[in-house]
């Protein structure tokens, strides 16, 4: 319940912090709506529309109550959209890389934390703590042009931008993964298509995950081995398999879970210039192109909505804990 | 001083020379002892060295164009090649290693001000003040710092200084708790009581004694922190928040390449390798460290 209060605190403080922030933006944001032919006259109409007249506090409530009574997040000064609407448009593309990206890192870094935890202390052990250390410090938007360069550029095997290829199109809308929707369309060859268009942004976002997930499997991993409870269950005469997976793993995923929702933050980060890079048409490509634009509903929005999920997700991770540890009581 | 004069005492026929660097070598085994510790100390001294020799090494002068010898792949000539107005890019890249040094220095400056005077203030009087110091910092603790950054760059403007202000206000936070906890646990000690016996001002309680109890822990925090603040500026010069053409960030000039990778593959790809030496040597100086000073932890948590 605590918890719950502190929750709701951090979010409203959130929503300050953004709003203060979007709404300091030296340039004019109704100058830049009216068009660069505009007089002074037409730039005052559309600040007093768009309620940029008022003090920054009013401003703020009437900014609070769309949002919470409506939903809405302001009109978009790019696409004079609601920008809601965009949020919506955009959320399947970066869903879909970020869902691929997870399910490429989540599994192989389990697999490859319990691996080196088992030979922990030996050179595999140091050469996966170096490995994990560089995967870090690589900048993610420099791998991705690399990547570009290596398996576009020389090999020629993957493609290097957007989501599908041309010859193929967009599938018919039913969930917005392009890779779902031309299964239910029946296409095969267009989803072959996706699913190459995803690999590279794919892998190159799950590699910096993937070193963090499996350090911090390792060391939780090593953390419980070195308990009774588990020579007990060797004792017993179990699989080592079993030991693994019935009583080490189900007593490492505490911490497992928190890194992972933590990691979540660097995933927001990375996925950004990511998709910047693979012109993958998400939300990261829409928040940078909208902060050139000075669209700071739409900046506002994004920055609001990445840190929502964030927090969401840490809530979720706090609240697993229920069902990974029986212990633990809120 | 008794402990003191004992404690130097010269060794009989042993010149006082040998002696200091027996002493040396003794105080400084723990950490050529780490493998870690020492990797990054080289990777960093490259860096350092670079930022200290750039006039002597750099054989161009940084932004000096050149059209006739645009684009020129890696040669003897050009080591790193030249980009699209005949920049070497070598040249460039020894330059960004001070702009590196400098991001780092003034990032953590700000941030370990900010984070270090709240903190201290939370901790040292607890109460309404740590109520409401710690629940601004878990506001600002909320975002994902990438995130709270860009927006904060976006409110001023595009530009090296304000990205490195952004990111210094993703960052005190996290100080601020650290340095609060620990104060939390050292003003619970006797000597802080004796401090206190003896008629020690608040502010000197603060800054003499209950600081430098909590400096392993910020240590460790600062060298990694040092690593990802390169690391998050070059993001926000690539995403074109933060430093913009001719300046030689090294992100920058990532970005002024990515359009180039295919047929200049040179222009962005060295300045990524700089970036990741440089962010590796802090964060591998940084785990290293963590092993060092904080003994409970070493080989335990292993990120």
């Amino acid at each position: 319940m605590r918890r719950l209060i502190s929750l709701v605190f951090v979010l409203f403080g959130m929503t300050v912090i953004t709003f203060t922030l979007s709404h300091v933006v030296p340039a004019d944001p109704a100058a830049a709506a009216a068009g660069l032919n505009a007089g002074a006259l037409e730039i005052n109409t559309i600040r007093e529309r768009m309620g940029l007249d008022r003090p920054l506090y009013q401003q703020y409530v009437l900014y609070m109550e769309g949002l919470i009574l409506r939903g809405d997040l302001g009109r978009s000064i790019a696409s004079n959209l609601p920008v809601q609407d965009d949020l919506v448009r955009y959320l399947p593309a970066s869903l879909e890389l970020a869902v691929f990206t997870i399910l490429l890192y989540l599994p192989t870094g389990l697999v490859l934390g319990v691996l080196s935890a088992r030979a922990a202390g030996g050179v595999v052990d140091a050469a996966t703590r170096g490995l994990a250390i560089l995967g870090l410090s690589v900048p993610v938007f420099w791998l991705g042009l690399i990547a570009q360069l290596v398996f576009y550029g020389w090999l020629g095997v993957l493609p290097a931008t957007g989501r599908i290829g041309s010859t193929f199109g967009p599938p018919p809308e039913v969930t917005g993964f392009f890779t779902v929707d031309a299964l239910l369309a029946g296409n095969v060859a267009a989803f072959a298509d996706a699913l190459r268009h995803l690999i590279l942004p794919g892998v190159v976002l799950a590699l910096g995950n993937l070193t963090v997930v499996t350090r911090m499997t390792r060391s939780s991993v090593l953390e419980v081995l070195s308990q009774d409870f588990v020579r007990t269950a060797r004792a017993k005469g179990l699989r080592e398999r079993t030991v693994i997976t019935r009583h080490v793993l189900r007593n490492a995923m505490l911490p497992i879970v928190t890194v992972i929702a933590l990691q979540m933050a660097a995933l927001i980060a990375w996925q950004f210039l990511v998709e910047t890079i693979f012109s993958w048409p998400g939300i990261g490509s829409w928040a940078v192109n909208s902060i050139m634009t000075l669209d700071f509903n739409a900046v506002m929005a994004v920055t609001l909505f990445g840190s929502v999920l964030y927090v969401a997700l840490n809530f979720l991770a706090d609240v697993s804990y229920l069902l990974f540890d029986p212990r633990i009581r809120y | 001083m008794i402990t003191g004069r004992l404690g130097t005492h010269t060794p009989v026929g042993m010149t006082r020379a040998a002696f200091s660097a027996q002493a040396w070598y003794r105080s400084t085994r723990r950490i050529r002892g780490n493998v870690g510790a020492m990797v990054g100390i080289a990777l960093l001294l490259v860096v350092l060295g670079m930022a200290v020799f750039a006039d002597i090494i750099a054989p161009y002068p940084s932004t000096a164009q050149d059209l006739g010898h645009a684009l020129q792949p890696p040669s003897l000539a050009h080591w790193f090649g030249t980009d699209t107005v005949g920049r070497d890019i070598f040249s460039r890249v020894v330059a960004g290693s001070r702009i590196s040094l400098q991001i780092v220095i003034l990032v953590l400056g700000v941030a370990l001000t900010i984070g270090g005077a709240l903190g201290s203030l939370a901790g040292y009087y607890g109460g309404l003040v740590d109520e409401i110091v710690m629940r601004v910092a878990d506001v600002f603790f909320a975002f994902p710092h990438f995130l709270l950054a860009m927006a904060v760059v976006a409110a001023l403007g595009p530009g090296l200084q304000n990205a490195m202000i952004a990111i210094a206000v993703a960052y005190w936070p996290r100080y601020a708790r650290l340095i609060r906890a620990s104060i939390l646990k050292a003003r619970a000690e006797p000597y802080i009581e004796a401090a206190r016996s003896v008629g020690c001002l608040d502010r000197r309680i603060i800054v003499r004694h209950l600081m430098p109890n909590s400096v392993a822990p910020v240590l460790v925090q600062a060298t990694m922190d040092a690593g990802i603040a390169i690391l998050t500026t070059a993001s926000l010069s690539f995403v074109g928040l933060g430093a913009v053409p001719p300046t030689p960030e090294w992100g920058a000039m990532v970005a002024g390449g990515r359009n180039y990778i295919l047929t200049a593959w040179w222009i962005p790809t060295f300045p990524g390798i700089l970036i990741s030496i440089a962010v590796a040597g802090f964060m591998f100086l940084g785990d290293g460290l963590r092993d060092l000073l904080d003994p409970t932890l070493r080989g335990r948590v292993g990120f």
